[in-house]
């Protein structure tokens, strides 16, 4: 069943100096759909994620050639406003960061940053939203206290929730349980399974056994090429190259 | 039997600690000797008059002790510099941490630095012959030689140590919470104003008692460009005479353990007492915003 693109990278470059992070990727994402980037450390994948909302803007001596579209247009367009972009593909860090702030304020955060007034409205965004990161429970009688004392598996999952409140349409994931105790790493494994029915999700993992559970199509990345991609089922059983499979394998890596 | 590098350690224990005990009696002594120079006015004057007095005349006879026209002189002057000081210094140093390219700055950050170098009396001869004639010209006043005068030159010695410490703690904000409001469609002037200026509060407390310890204990410059005058001021385009500036110009002058001397070590203990309650002030505010966790500085 084809499902219409969400997210569509054409011919994309990426520079850092003089160094090319990036070769030549064109991927594409379909609508509700989970895909895993894989691949050793420094191959480019988190690069690439971080194309995707534009955080690499930041970055003194930077440049990306080729297109980026997000529901066809092209995210890097000069007519786009980049504040817009970043409320429409939210993302969660590697290592779980809470703005020092309470539970509370830290999802408010980004309703408020984006116009909304409502006191009310605010906080039924906040329950919702915890709700959905599978947290309300666990914090529903401490919102006002500092999100700094939630343990580590909480604080993402808090992070996550706090993407949710400005509701974007895709959600980034770099690494989202590389810091995680394998409990808190299969809850927001469920939460993936769960998110994906409303959002286009794409994950970088350095996690085999992570993808394979989590994804419906997985792209390998090596040496700032993306060399293989399929259904996730596909490239794990029958790999098309010799690459891919020593990789997955763990034979090199 | 004790080996010679066991001996040895020994004996850079005692050394370490006999310098630290000599550092830290020698600046008890000196409180001492501040209270025992200073009490014995209290016998001539109360403390309420002491430091209500409208009235500072040492010399007159009979002769009134009273600093209240110098505690205000300190106050007044002390807060309209930290007024002006506080919002330039910290904004510099949000532009230097937060908006400035790398390039500017490498560039600016050290010439800042070395600006907190300046001599405070060459601040005050800046003052004296620059900046008062053209108050005087400009705003039509008697003296360009008062508090306004005297603020803004305490002002900008303040300015590049509060920025420079406030540029480090808001520097230091890591990466990852900017990013995550960025993440979440905050603009710029948002996430600095919502996550990252929050994030180094406690630096930048730091950065401004140290700022304002260095302005309301100085006496250089408010000795040459505060006007001198003790009396209550009635606008900040009045003289004044700041505590440290009393001191300053008249001990040379007092007896020795006259009232006049024993006065002025009062006015001492004063300016000691202020300082230590301005100092714990900042020290609760610095302690209180301390961060704790994953996104602590």
């Amino acid at each position: 069943m084809e499902r219409p693109l969400k997210m569509v990278s054409n011919h994309l470059h990426f520079y850092y100096g003089d160094f090319e992070a990036l070769h030549d990727i064109s991927l594409e994402f379909s609508e509700n759909k989970v895909t895993a980037l894989i691949g050793p450390s420094g191959c480019g994948k988190s690069t690439y994620l971080r194309c995707m909302n534009r955080m690499n803007d930041l970055i003194a001596y930077s440049r990306m050639e080729g297109e980026l579209l997000l529901d066809g247009e092209d995210i890097y367009a000069p007519s786009v406003d980049v504040v817009t972009i970043r409320s429409r593909v939210g993302m969660v860090l590697q290592k779980p960061n809470p703005f020092p702030k309470s539970i509370f304020e830290n999802i408010a955060y980004g309703l408020k940053v984006n116009g909304v007034k409502d006191k009310s409205k605010i906080a039924s965004k906040v329950e919702k939203s915890l709700i959905r990161a599978a947290l309300w429970g666990e914090v529903k009688d401490r919102l006002h206290d500092s999100a700094l004392g939630l343990s580590g598996g909480q604080q993402q999952r808090l992070c996550i929730a706090r993407a949710l409140a400005v509701e974007p349409e895709v959600l980034l994931m770099d690494e989202p349980c590389s810091a995680l105790d394998p409990i808190a790493t299969q809850k927001i494994e469920e939460l993936i399974h769960q998110l994906k029915i409303t959002y286009t999700i794409i994950i970088v993992t350095h996690n085999m056994q992570q993808a394979a559970r989590v994804s419906d199509i997985t792209a390998f990345f090596y040496m700032g090429k993306l060399i293989e991609v399929n259904y996730t089922n596909t490239l794990f059983t029958r790999p098309k190259l010799k690459q891919t499979e020593d990789y997955i394998t763990g034979r090199f890596g | 039997m004790a080996n010679t590098r066991q001996i040895k350690d020994r004996g850079m224990n005692v050394f370490f600690f006999c310098i630290a005990t000599a550092s830290i009696t020698i600046l008890f002594m000196i409180s001492v000797f501040l209270f025992m120079e200073g009490l014995p006015i209290f016998k001539v004057v109360s403390v309420k008059d002491f430091i209500f007095g409208s009235y500072w005349y040492p010399t007159s006879d009979p002769p009134d002790f009273g600093i209240f026209p110098l505690i205000i002189g300190s106050v007044v002057v002390t807060i309209l510099s930290a007024a002006v000081s506080i919002p330039l210094g910290v904004m510099s140093a949000v532009y230097l941490a937060e908006i400035a390219r790398v390039k500017i700055r490498e560039i600016v950050k050290p010439i800042v630095e070395l600006l907190a170098a300046l001599p405070s009396v060459v601040i005050g001869f800046f003052g004296m012959v620059i900046v008062a004639p053209f108050l005087q010209n400009v705003l039509d006043i008697p003296t360009g030689l008062n508090i306004f005068n005297a603020s803004l030159m305490l002002a900008f010695m303040s300015v590049p140590t509060i920025c420079s410490i406030s540029e480090d703690a808001i520097y230091s904000v890591p990466t990852n919470l900017k990013e995550a409001s960025l993440a979440l469609g905050a603009t710029h002037l948002e996430t600095i104003v919502r996550v990252v200026l929050p994030a180094s509060i406690s630096g930048i407390s730091t950065a401004i008692i140290l700022g304002m310890s260095r302005a309301i204990g100085e006496t250089m410059v408010v000795l040459m460009v505060a006007g001198g005058a003790a009396m209550v001021p009635a606008s900040i385009f009045d003289p004044a005479r700041p505590m440290p500036a009393s001191i300053a110009a008249e001990m040379a002058e007092a007896p020795f353990r006259g009232d006049h001397y024993y006065a002025l070590f009062a006015t001492g203990i004063v300016l000691f007492v202020f300082v230590f309650i301005f100092n714990i002030i900042a020290e609760h505010i610095a302690h209180k915003y301390r961060q704790v966790g994953e996104a602590s500085l």
